[in-house]
């Protein structure tokens, strides 16, 4: 994951920049989740290239509507693929089927290839789907949308303690990285450099104990009883049901094309 | 080491799905009111962990650390990586929702297995002892995760075994970074606050 960030961006704030995201902010979180996972399920199911272009077509088609910054977020999609690169690359080799061509005595099968073609457009249209119906909640928002559609309690809190420390944690990490900058430490392929590294995680998970003990003492003596009440409220309005309803309806098209 | 959505055969994905969602339960269960603040700030220092670029020669690999996060959660080791995990494919876009379950499992499952083989002996002995073990047992379960991922991708058909086998050797220098950080923390833990692996090695 951390490929994908730039050494000064913000690790969770990054994702929710702070600004409305056009015509998809508006909508009710718990719809999101839900046609995000509806989506994604019905994407993993299509097997025609079709029918997976018109998938990916609509996700880039919620890109447009979210106002996301394109070029960042298609980046980030573009960082998954660098890591299926090679299995991709490698199953027109390893699937038998009709020849297209041979590298080094090793046959590539038309098959092969249009099982990467697919696994690719697959996994880029509910990727993006997702990072766009959900990826631009702010996370406490998903913490909890995830709750009033029933997630465990217990998983809920676990949630919303890390996305609150997360970000109070990378500050520490970067604490710690500039006084080791400040000693001359640069990271090198040397036995210094990986006691160094494990020191500093070590540091890292020690403080961060006796920092949740801190936490917990607070909060007990603020009356914490186990539960967080979360209040916020969601309402489903006409518009989130004519969401919902259109892509469902594209859904189903997609199904449809998919037997065709 | 995430897998993406549509890689997988049906089968696999439902079978991680309700493995993961066992796995889940059974942390949550030994989560109390106590140790949920824990096991949150833990789970965010790993997210962060994972951010370390660890050079090695020319390149360079980010860390994993789930034998750590075992090592100190016990089976909360698997919600706590399930979150990040989400937060991971949500905002960052890494791996897929359909194979969330999957992923957990490839992940988490190693971190508890080295929890129950090698938390007691963390715990015992001198400091050093403690951290050969902990480097072992880091080791350890980077060669899990990847096995687990290269049974994945082998189970949802021959095509795949190339990629299983590549993502395996390809991880061995990964398993030896792993191992030699996941000993020196363990070693700093030990010395800094030696009661942290006993109180977890008999929870």
């Amino acid at each position: 994951m951390a490929h994908a960030l730039e050494p000064q961006a913000k690790t969770l704030t990054e994702a929710q920049g702070g600004f409305s995201y056009g015509l998809i902010s508006d909508h009710d979180p718990r719809m999101r989740i839900v046609m995000a996972c509806v989506f994604a399920i019905v994407t993993v199911s299509l097997s025609t290239i079709p029918a997976l272009l018109t998938a990916l077509a609509t996700s880039i088609g919620l890109l447009l509507m979210s106002r996301l910054p394109i070029r960042r977020t298609l980046k980030r999609m573009a960082m998954m693929d660098s890591f299926i690169i090679f299995m991709l690359v490698l199953l027109p080799f390893s699937m038998p089927g009709d020849a297209m061509f041979t590298v080094f005595g090793f046959a590539a099968s038309w098959q092969g290839l249009w099982k990467a073609v697919e696994i690719a457009l697959t996994a880029n249209a509910a990727i993006l789907a997702l990072m766009v119906l959900v990826g631009t909640m702010e996370p406490v928002t998903l913490g909890h949308a995830l709750h009033k559609l029933r997630c465990p309690e217990v998983l809920v809190h676990l949630l919303m303690f890390t996305i609150r420390y997360i970000e109070v944690l990378r500050e520490e990490y970067l604490r710690l990285r500039g006084a080791m900058k400040i000693r001359g430490f640069r990271p090198g392929t040397n036995w210094h450099t990986y006691r160094s590294f494990g020191y500093l995680v070590g540091m890292m998970l020690v403080r961060a104990i006796e920092r949740s003990e801190r936490i917990l003492a607070a909060m007990k003596c603020r009356g914490f009883s186990g539960r967080l009440l979360l209040l916020q409220d969601f309402r489903m309005t006409r518009r989130d049901h004519l969401f919902a309803a259109t892509l469902t309806a594209v859904c189903v098209g997609l199904l449809c094309l998919d037997l065709l | 080491m995430h897998i993406v959505d549509g890689a997988l055969a049906n089968p696999v994905v439902i079978g991680g799905a309700v493995a993961a969602a066992g796995g889940i339960a059974i942390g949550l269960k030994s989560l109390d009111l106590d140790r949920i603040p824990t096991a949150g700030v833990l789970a965010a220092s790993f997210f962060v962990a994972s951010l370390i670029h660890v050079p090695i020669g020319p390149s360079s690999v980010h860390l994993i650390l789930n034998g750590l996060a075992g090592l100190l959660l016990g089976w909360a080791a698997f919600p706590a990586l399930f979150v990040g995990l989400l937060l991971q494919t949500v905002f960052f876009g890494f791996g897929g929702l359909t194979v969330l379950g999957v992923n957990t499992v490839n992940i988490a499952l190693p971190a508890v297995l080295t929890w129950m083989l090698f938390g007691r002996l963390i715990a015992r002995g001198s400091p050093v002892h403690g951290a050969i073990w902990g480097g072992i047992g880091g080791a350890f379960s980077i060669a899990a995760t990847t096995g687990f991922v290269a049974v994945s991708l082998a189970l949802s058909g021959d095509a795949f075994l190339p990629a299983a086998k590549l993502v395996f050797f390809a991880h061995i220098p990964v398993m030896a970074i792993e191992a030699v950080l996941t000993g020196f923390a363990v070693l700093l833990a030990r010395k800094v606050k030696p009661e942290l692996f006993i109180k977890v090695a008999t929870s």
